[in-house]
This record gives structure tokens, C-alpha cells and sequence, in this order.
């Protein structure tokens, strides 16, 4: 069984939700495996990464190098191709970063490679996963032959990490291993999104409106009824591509993410893109008129209905109680 | 400059229902419609726009059979100079590794400066991109949603990242990049522009050609397979409400006070 | 009676002594108007082609009727009033302007012609100058003081036409002071001769300067004559040469305007007069881009518009905000042709229009419902003009975003939906219409007279399902004989070809054309407006095409259509005019005929009903683009209808139901107002052996809409 490493990012030494996610997933692939945290970085933040992952890997190698500094994949890639022994399997957390060091790692590394995947099973013929294809609409099983080395990405969220009790893991410093790095791309800068008039991160109730908003003149709905709660309007995706709604209102793991303590989501269909930016296990209320919407199998409540009648209902009930509760 | 653009005909999510067939084996494909696949286009859209800027031509690509050749004819009308055919029997059943190994043959035959491919296809795979580039020794960046050219053999291109801030890059050609959605508003391709170019040639080149080592492509040389296609079982999912709305609304509002959202 | 006495002579002595100067001024002025003419005509003699030499005979017709009869003025009372007696006292001066021109010339002339005639013709005169003196200040003080809202120039189409019109006005008063004037002094002249102080015209601004110059002495008369003689002649060139630079030339341009003008209704022009469809993949480029591709009458157009602004005030787009005004068409066309075709140097070739003096926000934004060519009092013709802009942007793939997926599903499915087109006729399979109503889909082996021709929205829009339904349980009821395509059935193009796409457009017809005679059918019937009109006019040789409206009123005349007394008695109906069954094709009466001869059904008329209809917002892929506007058309026609005492929209289009149910919610109107279509309303209220069947899917989707 080749050996198992896992990539984990990390920031201001705080690393990455995915990390344990991970390790469980690594587990189902060789459940006597116990995966290599592999952490790339430079200085006293790297380090703090380093420890905290102790708690849960036996294994952290740490690559530490100055041109590291930001994790720029075409460095971290050489970075990693000079530490990780071939025919290696690699995970990493199918994010913005492991979309954009995977698929090429893969190719350096002479390992076979599938991205985004939601359930593990090894079998005699190669190691089973699941994906879905068309936007969720359809999952597929898919084999791959890992026996020369892979790189899987993860889908976040995936693989629900229990609570294992904290393991006494060793750093092992592999920096010296990493000569000179240079990459034909190079990091310039981080170009923060606008906030916006509303910071929806800030807010423990959140209105949620999708694409069955169907209008931009419908938004209005949404905002009637965060007002009545005092909440905030947030959206997906495709909200924002409409131009509906500022970017900064998206959820979503290219928008923001918001920990709320109420989320309602009104005409999402619950694209995973869009969950990921749900953290905290918020309660989630889901209101679509399709009645197989994704969204209502993550939701906590759902409702059926059509959210340009139920909304303004609610609204006008809210209300009510509102100036009943004020006599 | 002169840019590659790797495009891939698929259903049209948007336009189609994905159901499973009745045997379970497949999706269904009667009455499918097909099209280029939605970043592949922002990505043409986006050649375009830099070649109007700066000068060149595009030349749109893809791997596949006769009937792929109707988006680089919806391509080429769109505005792309060239339309490439990357046909043989000996590609079929390719992995991505496969494909990527494939559209390296039509870069070495020819010099591009540029190669774009969209984020993703409707497998979700996010792939070809990023291995073509690995395996042609260039640059490369993902989730690009904007392209500024710097110099003549400069790029500053800007990622898309969490939180919806982006990374800046700078970046050397060649190099290749995949294009997210929503990077421009892609033009309009009318009818009379698509039966203008109807008639207009497109190479096909086989393994041959391309100097393509036929083990390391097609079914055999695959390293991933698809098994099937499934519906997951679902699980427990959401208590759904199914009272009147009236009572649906009560309810609501009792949660929401139970769960400190409403004050 | 007026004869050559020497006392007029004397007074008029000072124009033979100026003749020279006289006939200079002739000459430049004659010359000049003839120069700037001749340079305005430039760009229509590059311009496209446009055929609109024929039918002579209806184009006097029009004449008579539009120019001649000034048939659109009284739609504005008051404007309206003015504007015919000033344009009546015109024509009467023409005459006497000419004669008094030429009198500095001739001796004889100057005299005056002798005879009862000529009396009356200079008391009429003398009134008209004064009646047209008097509007003169009238508008003035209109202008400036009541300032009427559609004459308003909204920021970003620059400063305010008030100064140029006041400058207009007081000229043509000035000229027609000095034209009293000028008369007075002759006819104080010859009154002395005469002896008699009595003049004609009471009242009148020729007689008030008599009354005052009775007593002037012969010196003062002379100069008097000359004076007013020149300011009149330097006027009146002065007005004609400068007319051609603003909104007056309307006064030159206004006959042929009106001549050539479009005398059909609900048509498109052709891409390229001339150019058949099988050749139009030769023309390099489709549309109007430049200016330079606008026809020869469109251009006249632009040098036509009065920028009276009836137009934008009846426009539905400008009414909500977009930034549409037809006015500014006009006006920003006119200003470019000025600015390009100067009086001297050379013309500058063509500019990019959108993007240029229009934005494309500008042009996306009309919903040709027509409203703005009905209110033209000078026949401008405004959807053609849009609808090649249109065209232009489309085959430089300037579409936006929002139409792009409804026009690509249009191609590949042959709905804007993207559903597919086995399922067009799903809307027969609901159970329970099936009791009462089967629908036969045309094919080889099932023919028949009737064609109901169902398009797009009613066939998979779950809503716009039911007046399918309800059409064909009527037209079962009536006993005609009908069929639908069913999959074979494609989307009419009508919107597709408004909005710019023709060659997508022919595809759809081309394929509809082909089913349509495949299936043998006499006739064809739509409940569907836009359809209709395609089907008449954007369609050739098709059976005869009627719309459901016509046929349940010709079912109500004959006595074969009976109904049950209105349901509810306490409702207030009203009749919304779809544009395309209304003002394009001036179906009217039909669907208030139908309506009547429900018992007991109160109905009442919106201000705005027939050709003044306001249009709901728009069909087709207008429902698809997404307008920048303040307030949506359709919530404002919800209003209208409230106002008018209504409770119940009646509508005779899906786009109407659409715009119109949707507008009911966002006004906050729920269960305030309800809108149904009529051919569901005769549904409801057939008299048959069990209504109960009939009435339950309306009844239950009303319960739906209202929550009640």
C-alpha cells in the first residue's frame, strides 16, 4: 500500500477546517494508514501550523522555505516534488488552492489522479469513489488505479471528522530537502473583496435568496422580511451573476462564509459551492417549490412552497406578532 | 498573439434534466441538447477580446468525433480563426490524463502563446487544465477571472479565491490558464453567423499526426474509470413541513425563536 | 373695392424705390433655402433604398386625412387646437405671404387684385394672421409659464428646447405683426384716397393697426409700408432658411413625410428592401450600425419630428424609467445628420450609433407596442428604426447576457424555455380536460379545418396552460373542427424577429410554414396576439388567421356562444387592449362584444383602452431581458385599472396575464385585484348542461392566485 500523505493549508497559523476530514479519509482508503500531514510555509506561523497539527497527525513534515511565505501551487508543487517519495497517494482538500496544484502534481508526481471525490471504498480492482457530475445532479462511481502513486482531492465537508483524541504527533523538518525555488508564476497580491454596505458575517440571521427569486424587483421580498427580522439578505452564486446583488452579499465558497445562527434558504437549490460557505451548524430552513431540491437534505426544516408568496406571508406575520408583543 | 482555446462539447445542464436511463447504466441521452461547454465559451470570449486587443488569432480545439465539430463551428463564428479536430478511434475512452496527453500533441505541432481551457466540464473534473501545463513544463493558474497583458511575454491574471478576494499573479507565456465563469459577458452568436461558417473546412488530425503515443492514450491507457452512474439513497434530510402555509409560517417563527433568530 | 388710386401708390412708392434691395433678398433668400436643401437631402441620397412609390391613390388618402385633415392633433385638446388653427391659418396666408413677396416687384401686384373674391380672401386673411398672432402668444405663455411636462428634457439629453421655441414663436408673430402691418398701411392709404374709414375685418390685427394709422400722414404711412414690407420679407426668408436646422422643418418636410409614410400596420420592414431572404447570407452586414444605413424615409423622419413629445409621453418604457424616449430618437438622429452633413465642408463618414448617440439600454428597452407611432401626428414611424438597430447589434453579437440563453433555446428546442419539444402538447394530457375536451394533433392521418395555433407560452408555461384549455373546450363548444401541430408546433419568431434575430426568425418560420401546409387546414385561430400577428403579417401565404376574440364574437352574434349570468356580480371588469390584438391591428370591439354579452357583468373602461391602451410590459423575449427602470410597466397599468373602479383585469394575451399577474403582486394588490383571460372568463360562463366542470380549474387556480 503506498503511503499517504494529506496537503493541509493553513493561515496565520490556524490550519485549515479540512485537516481532519482528511485523516478520515485517508483511513477509508488503508484503515491501518496513518496519514503524513505535509505543511508548507516559512517562520513562526509555519511552526504554529506544525503544532497544532501534532494533536491530530503522527506525522507532520514541514517545509519550510522563504519563497513559501504565500503558498503560490507552482512553488509549493516543486516544494513537494522534492520531499513526497513516488508513488505516494496525496490528499488535499478540493478547494481554490487544490484546484490549482492537484491536477498538475499529479502529472510530476506519475500518479493517477481524481478530483472532488465524496466517499472512498478500496476495492481488488482499485480504489472506488464517489463524485457528482452535472451540477449534482447525478453521482457516478469511478475507479482508479492508485497502485503507482495518486493524488485525490477531497470534497470539503465530505467526510464528517469524529472526535478522535488527540494523537502526540512528530514534526519532522524537511525544508533542507527543497533547494532553490523559482516558478514561471509569481505571487503579487491579495485583492480584498469590497464589504459592501452590509457585512452578512456579522449577522445571526441570515435571508437567504437563490436563483427562484426569479427577479431582480423580488429581492425586495427578501429584504421586507430581514428587516422584520433584523437580518441580513445574503444569496447564492447565481444571484450575484445576475447582478442582482453585490458579491459581497454571496455565500459560498468563492464568497463569504457566515456562521449564523438561522439560515433560511429561499430558492436555493444547494449547490455544495454554495454550503461551504455555511460553517457552525447553523438551523436551516429551506424553501423551495421543488420538492427534490439538494438543499433539502442538508436543511434542518423544509418547506415546499413558493417562496414569492411564502415570504411576504411570513413577513406580514412576523409583523403582527411584532406590534401584538409591543401592546 | 496567438491562443489555444481547449473546448468540450456537453449537455447543456442548463437546458437539460439529467436523469439516470432505465436500465440504470447511463444517463439518458435521447433528447439531449448539447452545446460548448459554458466556461469553454467565456473562455473563446475572452481570446477574443485579448487578440482584439493586442493582435493574433484563436484557435479553438477539442478532443472528440464528428459531432463535436459543431461548437468549433459555433466557435469560429463567434469570431475564433481556426477550428481544430483532434480525431481517432485510438483516443477513445481517454482519462483527462488522456486528453491532456492529446491536446499536447497539437501544442507541439504548432507554436501558442496562450492556451486557455474553461475551470471545469460537467464531470466537475477541473483538470486538463492544470495537467497540460504540467506536462508542457508551462505556468499555469487556475480559476482565472481576469487577464491583463503585461509585456509581450507577461501576463497579470488574477485568481479567484475564498471569501471572493482575488490573488494576483504574475505570469510567464506560454503558460496555460482555465477561465472561470463570469470573467466577461460573452457575445452573441447569431444564426446567420453559424450557417456562415458551415461550410468551412476543419483539420482533423488522428494520433499520427500529432505524434501521440497511442499506449498512453485511449481506455487502456486510463488510469480512472467510470463504474456507473448512481442517485445516492437519500438520507435523512430536512423535517419537512407539510402543513397549510398558515401553519407552516407558526411554525417557522416558533423555530426560529427556539433557535435565537428572532428577538 | 380697391383700385389703383395714387394715394395707395404714394404709400407704397417706398418699395418700388427699394426694389433692387427687394430683389436681393429674394434672391439670397430663394438661393439660400435652396442651397440648405439641397445639402439636407445629401444623406437620404446615400441612404438604403425604400420603396414607397406605389399605391398613390391611399397615399393622397393619407394626405387628405393626416396632413391636410390634421387627423392626430385633437388627441392633445389643447395643442391640438392651437396647432390646427395655426396650421389653417398657414395654408390661408400662403397665398397672400406670396403675393405680398412678389408685390415688391410688380407694380400691378402691389394693388391688389380687384373683386369679391379677393374681399373675402383678404378679410379671411386678416383674421387667420391674427388668429395665428394670438396662438403665437398663447404658446409663449404656455411654454414658459404652464410648462407642459412632455416638452421637458430630461438631463441626459441635454438643455431644455424652451429658448429655441420661443424664438420660433416670436418670429412667426413678428412676421405676422409686420404682415398686418404692412397691409394697414396700404389700406390706410387707399382710405384716404377713398374717403371712407371703414375697415373690414373687425377686430382683427390688420384693422387695429387701420383704427391707429387712420389719422398718420402719407411720409409716415410710406415708411411705415417699407418697414413693415422688409421686416415681413427679411422674416419670412429668415424663418424658411432657418427652419431646415431645427423642428420647424417639419412645416416643408411635413407633406411628403406624411405621403410616403408606411401604409400597412403591424408589418416589419424587409432587412434590405429589394434583397430576398435566400440571398440575405450575401449582405455583408445586417442592421442599421451608421446612420448612412438608415433608408432615405427615415432620415426624412428625423428632419420631420415637431419634438412634441407625444411620443415618450404615451411610451410605456419612459413611463417606467428605462431610458428609452422616442422623442430623442428623433431628436439625437436629426442632431447627428446636422453635425455630419454641415452646411459647408465635408460630410464625415458614419459613426457606430449604439455606443455612440444611443445606448444599448436605449434600444433593448422598447417593447414595439406601438404607442408612440400612434400618437405621431406627422406619421413617424418608430419600430422599423428600432428593430434594425436591433438587427445591427445582433450580427455584431451585441446581445445581452439575459436574452442570450432564451434565443439559443429558441434555436436548439424551438421554445425560449429550452423544454423539449415533444412536450408542447403536454398541455392536452391534464385528466380532467380530457373529460371534457380531446385536442387532435394534425398529422397525416388526422386532418382538419381548423388550425389552433397554441405558440410557446401557452403550451409549457403552467399558468398560460389553462387558457389553452379553455380555448379549446370553447372552440369545441362552438362546433369548429380544429387541430393543433402539437410537437411540430415551433415558436412563432414574432418576438425573435423584433428583437434583431431574422435569420433565427426565418428558421422558425420556415418550419411553422412547412407544418401549416402539411396539415391542409382552412383556417387558423390563436388565442395568442403575437402569434396573430405573425402569423398575418410576418408570415406569407398562410390560410386566413383569426384571433380567438373574433371568433367568440361572431359565436355571440350568431347566438351560438349562450352564457350563464357573471358569477360574481359584485366584480368590476375591465378590458385591457393587448397592443397586438389593439392598436396593431385595431381588433377593438370584438373582445368588449364578448364581454357584454355576459348577463349582469360590470364593466368600465380605463382612460387609457383602445389605441391609447398602455402596454403591460411587453411579450416574447421581452419577459426575458432585464430593463433598468424605476417602476414596472405592468404595475402601473395595475394602477390604471384600480383607479378606473376595477377589481378584474380582462386580457385577450399570455404576455398581458403574465405582466399583468406578476405586476398585481409587486403593487401589493393581492387579493385586491385578480386578472383573467377572456377566453377563460367564457369558459367559466358557458351555459352548458353541467358548468360545474366547466368553471372548477379556473375556479382552483384562482383560489391559488388570491390564497382565497
Amino acid at each position: 500500500m503506498p503511503r499517504i500523505f494529506a496537503y493541509i493549508g493553513h493561515k496565520d497559523s490556524v490550519i485549515d477546517d479540512s485537516a481532519a476530514e482528511l485523516i478520515v479519509a485517508a483511513t477509508k482508503i488503508d484503515p491501518s494508514a496513518a496519514p503524513v500531514a505535509l505543511v508548507c510555509g516559512c517562520g513562526a506561523e509555519l511552526d504554529g501550523a506544525c503544532n497544532s497539527l501534532r494533536d491530530s497527525f503522527a506525522e507532520v513534515w514541514k517545509i519550510n522555505h522563504d519563497a513559501l511565505a504565500y503558498p503560490n501551487a507552482e512553488l509549493i508543487r516543486k516544494a513537494l516534488l522534492a520531499v513526497v517519495p513516488a508513488g505516494s497517494v496525496v490528499l488535499i482538500t478540493h478547494d481554490h488552492f487544490g484546484i490549482d496544484l492537484a491536477p498538475g502534481f499529479s502529472i510530476k508526481l506519475n500518479g493517477a489522479f481524481i478530483s472532488d471525490v465524496l466517499d472512498l471504498e478500496p476495492k481488488a480492482s482499485g480504489l472506488r469513489v464517489a463524485r457528482q457530475e452535472f451540477g449534482g445532479q447525478v453521482s457516478a462511481h469511478m475507479e482508479i488505479d492508485i497502485s503507482s502513486g495518486a493524488v485525490i482531492s477531497i470534497r470539503p465537508g465530505a467526510f464528517k471528522a469524529p472526535a478522535n483524541p488527540p494523537v502526540n504527533g512528530v514534526v519532522v523538518d524537511k525544508g533542507a530537502s527543497v533547494g532553490s525555488l523559482a516558478a514561471g508564476r509569481r505571487y503579487l497580491q491579495t485583492v480584498v473583496a469590497e464589504s459592501g454596505d452590509v457585512d452578512i458575517t456579522k449577522h445571526a440571521i441570515l435571508v437567504s435568496i437563490g436563483r427562484g427569486i426569479q427577479d431582480k424587483d423580488n429581492v425586495g421580498i427578501a429584504q421586507e422580511l430581514a428587516d422584520t427580522l433584523g437580518a441580513a439578505v445574503s444569496c447564492s452564486r447565481p444571484v450575484v451573476d445576475a447582478k442582482w446583488l453585490e458579491k459581497s452579499r454571496q455565500v459560498g465558497s468563492s464568497g463569504k462564509t457566515v456562521r449564523p445562527k438561522v439560515y433560511l434558504a429561499c430558492g436555493i437549490s444547494g449547490a455544495f459551492q454554495h454550503l461551504a460557505g455555511l460553517k457552525g451548524n447553523p438551523f436551516i430552513i429551506a424553501i423551495n417549490k421543488n420538492p427534490k431540491a439538494p438543499i433539502f437534505q442538508v436543511a434542518d426544516v423544509g418547506i415546499v412552497d413558493d417562496l414569492l408568496e411564502f415570504i411576504p406571508e411570513l413577513t406580514n406575520r412576523v409583523r403582527e406578532m411584532h406590534t401584538v408583543s409591543a401592546k | 498573439m496567438e491562443i489555444l482555446v481547449c473546448a468540450r462539447r456537453v449537455p447543456d445542464t442548463s437546458e437539460n434534466e439529467i436523469t439516470l436511463n432505465s436500465a440504470g447504466t447511463d444517463i439518458e441521452r435521447d433528447e439531449l441538447v448539447y452545446s460548448i461547454n459554458e466556461p469553454d465559451n467565456y473562455a473563446v470570449e475572452e481570446a477574443l477580446q485579448i487578440v482584439a486587443r493586442v493582435g493574433g488569432s484563436v484557435t479553438v480545439v477539442t478532443v472528440g468525433g464528428e459531432d463535436d465539430e459543431e461548437i468549433l463551428r459555433r466557435e469560429m463564428a463567434m469570431g475564433a480563426t481556426h477550428g481544430i479536430l483532434l480525431s481517432d478511434t485510438a483516443f477513445e475512452g481517454s482519462d483527462a490524463r488522456g486528453i491532456a496527453t492529446i491536446l499536447k500533441g497539437i501544442v507541439r505541432k504548432s507554436h501558442y502563446d496562450l492556451i486557455l481551457t474553461g475551470v471545469q466540464a460537467e464531470a466537475g473534473g477541473a483538470q486538463v487544465g492544470g495537467m497540460l501545463a504540467a506536462m508542457l513544463d508551462y505556468p499555469f493558474a487556475s480559476l482565472v477571472n481576469s487577464i491583463e497583458v503585461l509585456e509581450v511575454k507577461k501576463l497579470k491574471v488574477s485568481r479567484e479565491i475564498e471569501g471572493g478576494n482575488r490573488e494576483i499573479n504574475e505570469i510567464d507565456l506560454p503558460c496555460v490558464l482555465s477561465i472561470q465563469t463570469g470573467i466577461n459577458e460573452p457575445r452573441y452568436v447569431g444564426m446567420r453567423g453559424i450557417r456562415a461558417v458551415a461550410s468551412v473546412a476543419i483539420p482533423n488530425y488522428g494520433a499520427g499526426d500529432l505524434g501521440v503515443d497511442t499506449s498512453r492514450v485511449g481506455a487502456k491507457a486510463a488510469k480512472v474509470k467510470r463504474v456507473d452512474y448512481f442517485v445516492p439513497t437519500l438520507g435523512k434530510g430536512a423535517e419537512m413541513l407539510d402543513g397549510s402555509r398558515e401553519e407552516n409560517i407558526e411554525k417557522v417563527i416558533e423555530l426560529m425563536a427556539a433557535k435565537g433568530g428572532l428577538k | 373695392m380697391l383700385e389703383g388710386t395714387p394715394a395707395a401708390v404714394q404709400v407704397t412708392s417706398g418699395l418700388i424705390a427699394s426694389q433692387p434691395l427687394i430683389l436681393a433678398i429674394h434672391i439670397l433668400g430663394v438661393a439660400g433655402f435652396a442651397y440648405i436643401v439641397a445639402k439636407r437631402l445629401v444623406p437620404l441620397l446615400r441612404a438604403e433604398r425604400d420603396p414607397r412609390f406605389d399605391r398613390p391613390v391611399a397615399r393622397v388618402r393619407k394626405v387628405l386625412k393626416f396632413w391636410f385633415g390634421q387627423w392626430k392633433h385633437p388627441r392633445y385638446k389643447v395643442a391640438g387646437t392651437l396647432h390646427i388653427l395655426i396650421f389653417a391659418g398657414f395654408l390661408l396666408l400662403a397665398m397672400r405671404a406670396f403675393t405680398v413677396l412678389f408685390a415688391g416687384t410688380s407694380h400691378s401686384l402691389l394693388l391688389g387684385v380687384p373683386g369679391t373674391t379677393a374681399y373675402l380672401y383678404e378679410v379671411a386673411t386678416d383674421y387667420a394672421a391674427t388668429i395665428v398672432f394670438l396662438c403665437m402668444i398663447f404658446a409663449m405663455v404656455r411654454r414658459l409659464a404652464f410648462k407642459p411636462a412632455r416638452y421637458a428634457v430630461p438631463a441626459r439629453f441635454g438643455k431644455a428646447h424652451t429658448g429655441d421655441a420661443i424664438f420660433l414663436l416670436a418670429l412667426i408673430a413678428i412676421l405676422m405683426v409686420a404682415d398686418s402691418l404692412f397691409e394697414a398701411t396700404k389700406a390706410v392709404g387707399q382710405a384716404h384716397q377713398a374717403g371712407s374709414p371703414a375697415f373690414a375685418a373687425a377686430l382683427s390685427l390688420p384693422w387695429l393697426f387701420k383704427v391707429v394709422l387712420v389719422s398718420a400722414s402719407l411720409p409716415v404711412l410710406t415708411k411705415l409700408c417699407l418697414g413693415a414690407f422688409l421686416t415681413h420679407q427679411v422674416a419670412f426668408y429668415f424663418l424658411l432658411c432657418y427652419r431646415p436646422f431645427g423642428i420647424q422643418f417639419h412645416v416643408e418636410t411635413s407633406l411628403f413625410n406624411v405621403y410616403f409614410a408606411k401604409l400597412e400596420r403591424g408589418m416589419l420592414k424587409p432587412v434590405k428592401w429589394g434583397i430576398p431572404d435566400e440571398h440575405l447570407d450575401q449582405v455583408k452586414s445586417l442592421g442599421v450600425k451608421t446612420f448612412e444605413d438608415f433608408t432615405w424615409k427615415h432620415m426624412l423622419d428625423f428632419y420631420s419630428c415637431a419634438d412634441c413629445g407625444r411620443c415618450s409621453d404615451n411610451c410605456p418604457a419612459n413611463a417606467a424609467g428605462r431610458p428609452l424616449s422616442p422623442r430623442f430618437l428623433s431628436i439625437k438622429a436629426r442632431d447627428y445628420a446636422f453635425k455630419h452633413y454641415p452646411m459647408f465642408g465635408t460630410a464625415t463618414n458614419g459613426t457606430p450609433l449604439v455606443g455612440g448617440i444611443y445606448s444599448e439600454d436605449e434600444i433593448w428597452s422598447c417593447t414595439t407596442c406601438g404607442a408612440c407611432e400612434e400618437e405621431c401626428p406627422l406619421l413617424v414611424e418608430y419600430i422599423d428604426k428600432v428593430v434594425d438597430l436591433r438587427r445591427g447589434l445582433v450580427d455584431d453579437g451585441n446581445v445581452p447576457q439575459s436574452l442570450q440563453k432564451p434565443l439559443k433555446a429558441l434555436e436548439t428546442r424551438g421554445n425560449p424555455y429550452g423544454k423539449m419539444e415533444k412536450k408542447r402538447a403536454d398541455w392536452t394530457a391534464n385528466k380532467e380536460f380530457q373529460q371534457a375536451c380531446r385536442v387532435k394533433t394534425l398529422d397525416k392521418k388526422n386532418g382538419a379545418d381548423v388550425l389552433y395555433f397554441v405558440d410557446s407560452i401557452s403550451s409549457y408555461d403552467d399558468r398560460m396552460q389553462s387558457i389553452s384549455r379553455a380555448a379549446a373546450k370553447v372552440l369545441n363548444y362552438i362546433g369548429e373542427n380544429f387541430g393543433v401541430l402539437g410537437a411540430a408546433e415551433r415558436d412563432s419568431g414574432h418576438e425573435v424577429r423584433r428583437f434583431g434575430e431574422e435569420t433565427l426568425f426565418m428558421a422558425l418560420r420556415d418550419h411553422n410554414t412547412e407544418a401549416i401546409r402539411a396539415s391542409g387546414v382552412a383556417r387558423i385561430v390563436t388565442a395568442d396576439p403575437h402569434a396573430y400577428n405573425a402569423l398575418k403579417h410576418d408570415y406569407t401565404d398562410m390560410p386566413p388567421v383569426e384571433h380567438i376574440s373574433q371568433v367568440m364574437a361572431r359565436g355571440v352574434k350568431s347566438g351560438k356562444l349562450r352564457f350563464n349570468p357573471v358569477e360574481n356580480s359584485a366584480n368590476v371588469y375591465t378590458y385591457h387592449d393587448p397592443c397586438y390584438l389593439g392598436r396593431h391591428n385595431q381588433i377593438y370591439e370584438d373582445p368588449r362584444q364578448v364581454l357584454d354579452a355576459i348577463p349582469g357583468l360590470k364593466r368600465v373602461e380605463m382612460t387609457r383602452s383602445r389605441d391609447r391602451s398602455f402596454c403591460c410590459g411587453g411579450g416574447g423575449l421581452m419577459l426575458f431581458y432585464e430593463p433598468k427602470e424605476e417602476e414596472r410597466i405592468g404595475v402601473k397599468r395595475v394602477r390604471m385599472a384600480a383607479e378606473a373602479g376595477a377589481n378584474v383585469i380582462v386580457t385577450a394575451c399570455p404576455f398581458c396575464m403574465v405582466n399583468i399577474e406578476d405586476a398585481i403582486k409587486v403593487a401589493g394588490l393581492e387579493g385586491k385585484m385578480t386578472a383573467i383571460d377572456l377566453v377563460e372568463l367564457v369558459d367559466q360562463h358557458i351555459e352548458r348542461e353541467s358548468p360545474a366542470a366547466a368553471h372548477e380549474e379556473i375556479q382552483t387556480h384562482q383560489e391559488s392566485v388570491t390564497g382565497r
